[in-house]
């Protein structure tokens, strides 16, 4: 009985979050949109005067949050249809700001009122990039080298990995929120901010202690399998790096949740790949002088090196 | 309990057997990441030494008024504040270096090593002995540190702390970020030849 109900529920929280993205879309007669870092493409719904479209001279574009500073257009470009405009500017834009384009008709024609664009990034889009890079793109372990100690100590057998991973994420994911709310509220507007990195690690430990008191109280079993790797987790960078780069980001709750989330599941995903790797290297026939650690390291190399195949790579 | 070994055996201790990096395998998210030059590893050890001296004595000073269920949160929270002093005062003295050094100034907070050492050593052992291991471990960092970046820098730029040495670029791959693993790799599979060489001298 229960569990349809919750699908419905979840279907309709699904359904509410696209709801503003297909307003947005009906509500414009032309849609805007950004093309790499400094272009933005405007399609119209009905042709206009090429002459009028193809000068820079007509536009306007500023960010929404600082609507005085004009930022000048480099060149119009018209398709030969006539029905979609590439501006190109000298200076990359913050495509994380939401931007305006007011197309100015009225030099040419009198008595038409300017339109105005407004160009944004999907902001769900936007999380999932962020979530997405930071579980491949900028993978804590292969291409930040972060949390490398745990991670060889703790990759040498599957089970261990899994444990050390879905711990590793929890607490991760908790500590960052509390780290965002500390941040937000008592850091920066008391301008505490030499405080960060005492106030970030302490928060960890505290996060790390009331795991380790509830998980003992509420499901020992639990605690029996993931307990003892819950002290490791203090010794790991990743876990203080996270809530140092989401203050120095300046990222809102959303974000943060995203980045903990990408953090812990790059971990786990690490962690597991090596793990599935040392295991069968258990069995191969290594030259003493590379037994143990070091081949693990050579090992984890290659999987940077493969994990360098991700950079570049675009979502939204 | 009271350790029976001289200062200088501390030192060579935390040096040669007991290297943070190539024997105890700790505190390796710098030994990876920058170890790039020889300077980067001798900046990054000078802060290691500090905030490793210092805790220790911290730690060693107030061991006996520290509760031992709580002796971890106090380990951290006093490797954080000496963290927090070191990033302070390179970031106002040495800008550049700094700059370079990125986010792991910071992270010497979680770095292994240090607590370790606290746990091991400083929690039982009194101030004196303590420095004296102190030093001995963040020497032994930053001799590793150094070691790799003496080998990724001269490999790779064929300069030493900057000044032009071979005159040409042997290998450019060890300069790129992730051959940071497979320098390690190599070099600790290099410490084991010659220990396993060493030991079959001997008995030979």
């Amino acid at each position: 009985m229960i569990a349809p109900n919750y699908r419905r529920i979840l279907l309709l929280l699904l359904c509410g979050l696209f709801l503003p993205m297909a307003a947005r879309a009906a509500g414009l007669a032309a849609k805007a949109s950004f093309k790499g870092t400094n272009e933005i493409v405007l399609s119209l719904a009905n042709p206009a005067d090429a002459k009028v479209l193809g000068d820079p001279a007509h536009y306007r574009v500023s960010e929404e949050q600082n609507p005085d500073i004009s930022l000048p257009v480099a060149q119009a470009l018209v398709s030969a249809d006539r029905s979609t405009v590439t501006l190109s500017f000298k200076e990359p834009l913050n495509t994380r700001l939401t931007h305006l384009v007011t197309l100015n008709q009225g030099a040419t024609k009198k008595g038409q009122a300017p339109e105005t664009f407004r160009v944004s990034k999907s902001y769900l889009g936007y999380l999932l990039s962020i979530l997405v890079s930071a579980l491949l793109i900028n993978n804590f372990v292969f291409t930040k080298y972060l949390g490398l100690c745990v991670f060889f100590g703790t990759s040498k057998r599957k089970d261990t990995a899994k444990g050390m991973g879905i711990t590793f994420t929890i607490v991760m994911v908790v500590s960052a929120i509390m780290s965002w709310f500390f941040y937000q509220y008592i850091l920066k507007p008391y301008q505490l901010g030499f405080l960060q990195v005492v106030i970030f690690i302490g928060l960890v430990s505290l996060t790390v202690q009331a795991v380790d008191t509830v998980l003992r109280k509420v499901n020992p079993t639990l605690f029996k399998a993931f307990g003892v790797y819950l002290v490791l987790v203090i010794a790991n960078c990743v876990i203080i790096a996270v809530p140092l780069m989401l203050a120095d980001n300046e990222y809102n709750f959303l974000e943060s949740l995203m980045l903990a989330l990408g953090a812990g599941g790059g971990f786990l995903l690490a962690l597991y790949l090596m793990s599935s790797a040392r295991e069968r290297m258990d069995l191969a026939n290594i030259p003493p002088t590379f037994k143990g650690v070091p081949i693990a390291f050579i090992v984890a190399g290659q999987f940077a090196l493969a994990f360098l195949g991700f950079s570049g790579l675009k979502l939204f | 309990m009271a350790t029976d070994k001289t200062s200088l055996q501390l030192v060579t201790n935390g040096i040669l057997n007991e290297n943070p990096i190539f024997r105890l395998v700790l505190s390796m998210c710098p030994a990876v990441g920058i170890s790039t030059t020889v300077m980067n590893g001798f900046m990054l050890g000078v802060a290691v030494l500090f905030v490793q001296v210092f805790s220790s004595c911290t730690i060693s000073l107030f061991k006996n008024v520290i509760h031992p269920r709580i002796r971890i949160p106090t380990y951290t929270l006093t490797i954080a504040t000496w963290v927090t002093v070191i990033d302070m005062v390179l970031a106002a003295y040495m800008p550049v270096a700094y700059a370079k050094m990125g986010i792991f100034i910071k992270l010497i907070v979680a770095f292994a090593i240090i607590t370790m050492r606290l746990e091991m050593f400083a929690c039982k052992e009194s101030v004196t002995a303590s420095f004296w291991d102190g030093v001995g471990m963040g020497l032994g960092f930053m001799f590793g540190m150094m070691s790799l970046g003496l080998v990724r820098e001269l490999l790779g730029q064929g300069t030493i702390l900057g000044h032009d040495v071979l005159g040409f670029k042997p290998l450019l791959f060890f300069v790129l970020p992730f051959a940071g693993f497979f320098c390690v790799g190599l070099m600790m599979a290099f410490f084991n030849y010659i220990e396993l060489a060493y030991r079959r001298a001997k008995r030979a």
